[in-house]
């Protein structure tokens, strides 16, 4: 097979298009380029759909844990405690057996044993988790002649929440949330080995690249392909949360303004 | 019984893996802080190579690529006299002597080897995160102190060993408990390296891959595992952050930093 016929047989592999057998034999790097890189649709779609709901979420929870009121509070409080505090590859098994018993019980809950909607929901609570507590702290540093100010302008409610508090919390919490984003795309790698099954070898890069490297013995190359993948997904998250940053800060002077900071990679 | 083992196999990991850990990252910053090029590219190429790619790769990478090179090494030494390549296609082979461990190993040998493994690629994963914390650290030791240190003629070397190591750990503290909360959370990937640990034994207790063996007289309570493993890293998380506020207490004291100056004003 030409790399041509490769890409077109298997670029879409990791959705159910083209060639259904991976290959066997003979693995050529073309062919570990084009399944790894079809994996890589799986990652993107954990990591966008978790990150656009989960944002969501947490701007639930870090208003809620700055809230004065203990009905919001706490519940908040022990939110971000259970997801920051234990590690995402147990959450993921835990998920997947609690919905394989519900499923016996309400029949409603089998869409969730399966990887695209079970594992995007315990990414989308996790990031919410990680990410409020981000805006939280970014909530608690707001300058308080912001809050005067807004005060002052007879500013109260919701107007003074949509207009100062929650623009500058962005503002704020943004470089740490970059970095939120870009661990949960590396997140998303573990969905696979993690309980949900890979419905006929619909896997994420990850998952393609475990098999090369379980096929050939080799981890030299399949790995570092994956690794050139990563690299270029974190390169455009930075690129895109860099352009927002950009816009989220351009009313400051030039010099003021915060410029994003790669500190990468903690994992969960 | 075996499952309640594996949580010592899960703490002994964590108490190997600490202080090897720590030790690599000291390697590290001190390598990427020499005066000798090469070194120095060398130290902040491992630390941003490491911390720039999502971690569960290094795991299942360098299990392999570990066992690989070692087997590697062995093999030119032990057989000098081979004349195949060692990489046949597919296959990876080595002499039989050269094998690691010895094919006619007992059972416990094969374990720890692959234990120890295990504890090398966390310690070279782990080290660069703390070595960034450290070089960070050593960084943040206040100019001030260095330059007094110069003035009374200390050498560089000394100026390390007696101002700057003594003085960082206090700079290191919060970056250092968030290498052991982030490595504490890392441990079920222990799992993936073919060690039996606790995801290990809770995935497999109660397991249905073959239900009519495997007739346990209740039923699948792999939830309940998960959720006693889950409850166990809290429990674990918790202990670890009022152990660090305790230590971070002791550290600030006397130091000019914010929080020492908190402690003097208390004090006063």
């Amino acid at each position: 097979m030409s790399c041509a016929e490769t890409i077109a047989a298997y670029a879409f592999r990791s959705i159910g298009y083209g060639e259904r057998l991976l290959p066997r034999t003979d693995f050529t790097i073309c062919q570990q380029f084009t399944l790894i890189g079809s994996g890589m649709i799986w990652n993107i779609y954990f990591g966008l759909l978790a990150l656009a709901i989960g944002f969501v979420i947490a701007n639930a929870v870090a208003v809620g844990k700055a809230s004065a009121n203990p009905m919001f509070r706490k519940p908040a409080e022990w939110f971000v405690f259970i997801f920051r505090g234990s590690p995402l590859f147990i959450q993921f098994f835990f998920a997947y057996f609690c919905f394989l018993s519900l499923k016996n019980v309400f029949p409603i809950f089998s869409p969730l044993t399966s990887a695209t909607f079970g594992a995007l929901f315990v990414l989308i609570l996790n990031t919410a988790a990680y990410s409020g507590e981000i805006f939280y702290g970014a909530l608690k540093s707001i300058p308080k002649g912001d809050i005067e100010a807004a005060d002052a302008y007879g500013m109260t409610g919701w107007s003074r929440f949509r207009r100062i508090i929650w623009p500058t919390m962005m503002r704020l919490g943004w470089p740490g949330y970059t970095n939120e984003a870009i661990f949960l795309f590396h997140a998303t790698a573990l969905v696979f080995f993690a309980g949900f099954p890979a419905f006929q070898q619909r896997g994420d890069a990850l998952y393609y690249a475990n098999y090369f490297a379980d096929k050939t013995f080799n981890p030299f190359i399949p790995y570092p392909i994956l690794a050139f993948y990563f690299v270029l997904l974190s390169l455009t998250v930075i690129g895109v949360f860099g352009l927002m940053n950009r816009r989220l800060n351009r009313h400051l002077p030039q010099a003021a303004r915060t410029r994003l900071k790669r500190r990468p990679m903690l994992m969960r | 019984m075996n499952m309640y083992w594996a949580f010592g196999t899960v703490l002994l990991l964590l108490a190997i893996t600490a202080p090897l850990a720590l030790l690599f990252g000291f390697g590290g910053a001190v390598a990427a802080r020499s005066r000798i090029a090469p070194l120095r590219w060398f130290g902040q190429g491992y630390m941003a190579v490491v911390r720039g790619i999502p971690d569960i790769v290094f795991f299942l990478f360098f299990v392999i690529a570990l066992d690989q090179a070692l087997e590697y090494i062995r093999h030119r030494w032990k057989c000098p006299d081979w004349e195949e390549p060692v990489r046949q296609g597919n296959d990876f082979i080595v002499c039989q002597i050269a094998k690691l461990p010895l094919n006619n190993a007992p059972q416990w040998i094969h374990e720890v080897y692959g234990f120890s493994l295990a504890v090398l690629t966390f310690a070279i994963v782990f080290g660069a995160f703390a070595g960034n914390v450290l070089y960070g650290a050593m960084n943040a030791v206040p100019r001030a102190q260095v330059e007094t240190a110069e003035a009374y003629g200390f050498t560089p070397r000394q100026t390390f060993r007696r101002i700057i190591v003594p003085q960082m750990w206090v700079y290191a503290l919060p970056g250092l408990s968030n290498v052991w909360m982030v490595l504490i959370k890392a441990t079920p990937l222990l799992f993936l390296l073919g060690v039996e640990d606790i995801v290990y034994w809770a995935r497999e207790l109660g397991g249905s891959k073959t239900p009519q063996f495997t007739d346990y007289p209740h039923p699948d309570w792999r939830m309940w595992y998960f959720g006693a493993l889950l409850v166990f890293y809290l429990l674990f998380t918790r202990v670890s952050e009022v152990v660090f506020d305790r230590l971070m207490t002791r550290l600030t004291f006397g130091q000019a930093t914010a929080g020492g100056e908190a402690q003097r004003k208390v004090a006063a």
